[in-house]
């Protein structure tokens, strides 16, 4: 059974204060900009969560055999999905009732014609971004994601304890996993452009879910692997060999690669054709002072870094260097998540400042606390399942 | 000189990694393995020395890179030696560094069809393939269903009571030429 040891319980526990202490100090001095702060690192932790259930939907579809040793990973963190979606559907809720002024296209009277505040490009969106309509395709989302992730958690569960090779539950848990990927593809959009895309009410990209997605993949994978390789340093995982981490390690690689691809043709045709209304997006980022560094500073160590330290065999089995290119993928990613949100909001007020790191670290408290509560529910070896032998003796 | 080979034939890849785990256990003289698709786990058991495609084919992408940024950089960027200066799409300016986004393209389309094709054409040279190269493979039918172990033996007969026990389909020696 798998233990949260006490130091690493007692930072959890203090990084989970630091990050509500960092909000209290955050809402008291600055509301509008602590909104912002709290609502990107969500989106961060949703996105982790939210590739997990993608994850082990994808294994069950594709019949893959690889991933079953390690399994609990994704399933564990999947357990912080109804945290996420609930802090995500707090701010939208906040957005909706004017708590917050997050979202620009929400303002009263910006969509009528009489008020001196109209705008006539955002009112023609009126049809999609609608209070109400956006409202219940937030709740829609969260809850049926979080539906599929607890079903797929609880089918995983069960076929352990079936015996045998666990057949029935798999079956079943490959419809889920099916309807789930169908409902995913649509929404994954959707939803990056809802809660991100629509802070920049006038700019639009066509790729932004995709550019959102692989996001997530990167950072779902990268955390899928430091989670592993922690559980086979503590013993949980003797099954675990070299070659599920090569294989977590090519993954990484290669969505490291695509997220590049999608910001860089996202950010090239509109560089190249630079006409005024797509532009101004990047001009936020490039030109202003305050996000100018971090916007170069961030594609760099995203793209860079994993091409580099990644690229050959024996670097992505080697644990060390793994764990040095896991973590500062991750930082980057942040970054760009930040960079996401802030320029949107903030304008030139934007800072990543202090109270951003503190709810980071809060984030990181929570996220161990429930990642490792769930994985002390069950045993972390999985004992029947139809590919778990093929699992076992998987060779590259 | 070489008639003390034999060639032992299977028709199945497990049976043909089991026995060829047994013949090193018994310290046969595994020459070489004919097979007509990759067999996992072979190479580990022959201990094949790993291959060095993969550093071939990073120092082939390098020269992509460097010869995409030469050509355009000659053709895209205005200067006293170079030929033809263009400005096409409203680039800022004749810098090499500030027109790099509308590169990138180029650039990546060289280094990856620069290490396809070298790459390809180091295999055709290291597996001596070329128009008119006569196959090494003793059997033909290793092309299609069939496994061939090929070794070096001193006693025949001792050698073949052993293949028979790991379960080859056909044992015959190296005819004298």
């Amino acid at each position: 059974m798998f233990q949260l040891n006490k130091k690493l319980h007692f930072t959890s526990i203090s990084m989970i204060v630091i990050g509500l202490l960092s909000l209290v100090i955050g809402f008291m001095s600055d509301a509008h900009s602590t909104w912002t702060n709290l609502l990107f690192n969500n989106y961060f932790f949703l996105g982790i969560s939210l590739f997990a259930v993608v994850f082990v939907a994808i294994q069950y579809v594709a019949e893959a055999g690889w991933s079953t040793v390690f399994k609990r990973v994704p399933e564990a963190m999947m357990a912080f999905l109804p945290y996420a979606g609930i802090i995500m559907l707090f701010i939208v809720i906040a957005a909706v009732m004017h708590w917050n002024h997050i979202y620009h296209w929400l303002e009263p009277g910006i969509m009528d014609p009489n008020e001196p505040n109209y705008d006539k490009i955002i009112a023609g969106k009126e049809p999609y971004l609608n209070a109400p309509f956006f409202l219940i395709r937030s709740i829609v989302y969260v809850i049926i994601w979080i539906y599929c992730a607890r079903k797929l958690r609880q089918l995983s569960i069960k076929g352990d304890l079936e015996g045998d090779i666990g057949e029935r539950s798999f079956f079943k848990g490959l419809r889920v996993s099916g309807w789930f990927l169908v409902f995913f593809a649509v929404t994954s959009c959707t939803a990056a452009w809802d809660w991100i895309m629509s802070i920049d009410t006038h700019w639009f990209s066509t790729l932004f879910g995709w550019y959102i997605f692989s996001e997530w993949a990167t950072i779902g994978f990268t955390t899928i692997l430091l989670i592993a390789l922690f559980l086979q340093k503590t013993g949980h995982l003797p099954d675990l060999n070299d070659s599920h981490i090569h294989d977590l390690g090519k993954f990484i690689f290669a969505f490291s690669i695509v997220w590049t691809y999608m910001w860089f043709s996202q950010f090239m045709l509109i560089w190249y054709a630079n006409i005024p209304e797509e532009v101004t997006y990047f001009m936020q980022r490039i030109e202003q002072s305050n996000y100018s560094f971090l916007f170069w500073f961030s594609m760099v160590i995203n793209f860079v870094v994993p091409l580099i330290m990644l690229m050959s065999r024996d670097a992505k089995r080697n644990k060390t260097i793994l764990v040095i290119v896991s973590t500062v993928i991750l930082i980057g990613h942040w970054i760009n998540s930040y960079l996401l949100f802030a320029p949107g909001t903030l304008f030139e007020h934007g800072h990543l400042g202090l109270i951003e790191v503190g709810v980071f670290l809060g984030f990181i408290g929570l996220f161990i606390q429930i990642v490792s509560r769930t994985l002390s529910k069950t045993s972390v070896e999985i004992k029947s399942h139809p590919y778990l032998d093929e699992s076992k003796h998987l060779h590259t | 000189m070489n008639n003390n080979i034999v060639y032992a034939l299977y028709d199945d890849d497990d049976i043909l990694l089991t026995s060829v785990k047994k013949m090193k256990e018994k310290k046969l003289n595994v020459k070489e393995v004919y097979t007509p698709f990759p067999v996992h786990g072979l190479d580990k058991v022959l201990e094949l020395k790993e291959t060095r495609m993969a550093i071939t084919a990073f120092i082939y992408g390098c020269i992509g890179l460097t010869f995409g940024s030469v050509l355009i950089y000659y053709i895209m960027i205005s200067g006293e030696y170079k030929s033809w200066p263009m400005n096409i799409g409203g680039k800022p300016n004749f810098t090499f560094f500030k027109n790099l986004p509308s590169f990138v393209p180029v650039l990546f389309e060289l280094t990856v069809m620069f290490a396809g094709h070298l790459m390809s054409l180091t295999y055709f040279y290291r597996c001596k393939l070329f128009p008119g190269s006569q196959e090494t493979s003793p059997d033909p039918r290793t092309t299609d269903d069939k496994f061939l172990v090929e070794i070096e033996h001193e006693n025949f007969k001792e050698v073949e009571k052993f293949l028979k026990t790991t379960g080859a389909i056909e044992i015959k020696k190296k005819d004298d030429k």
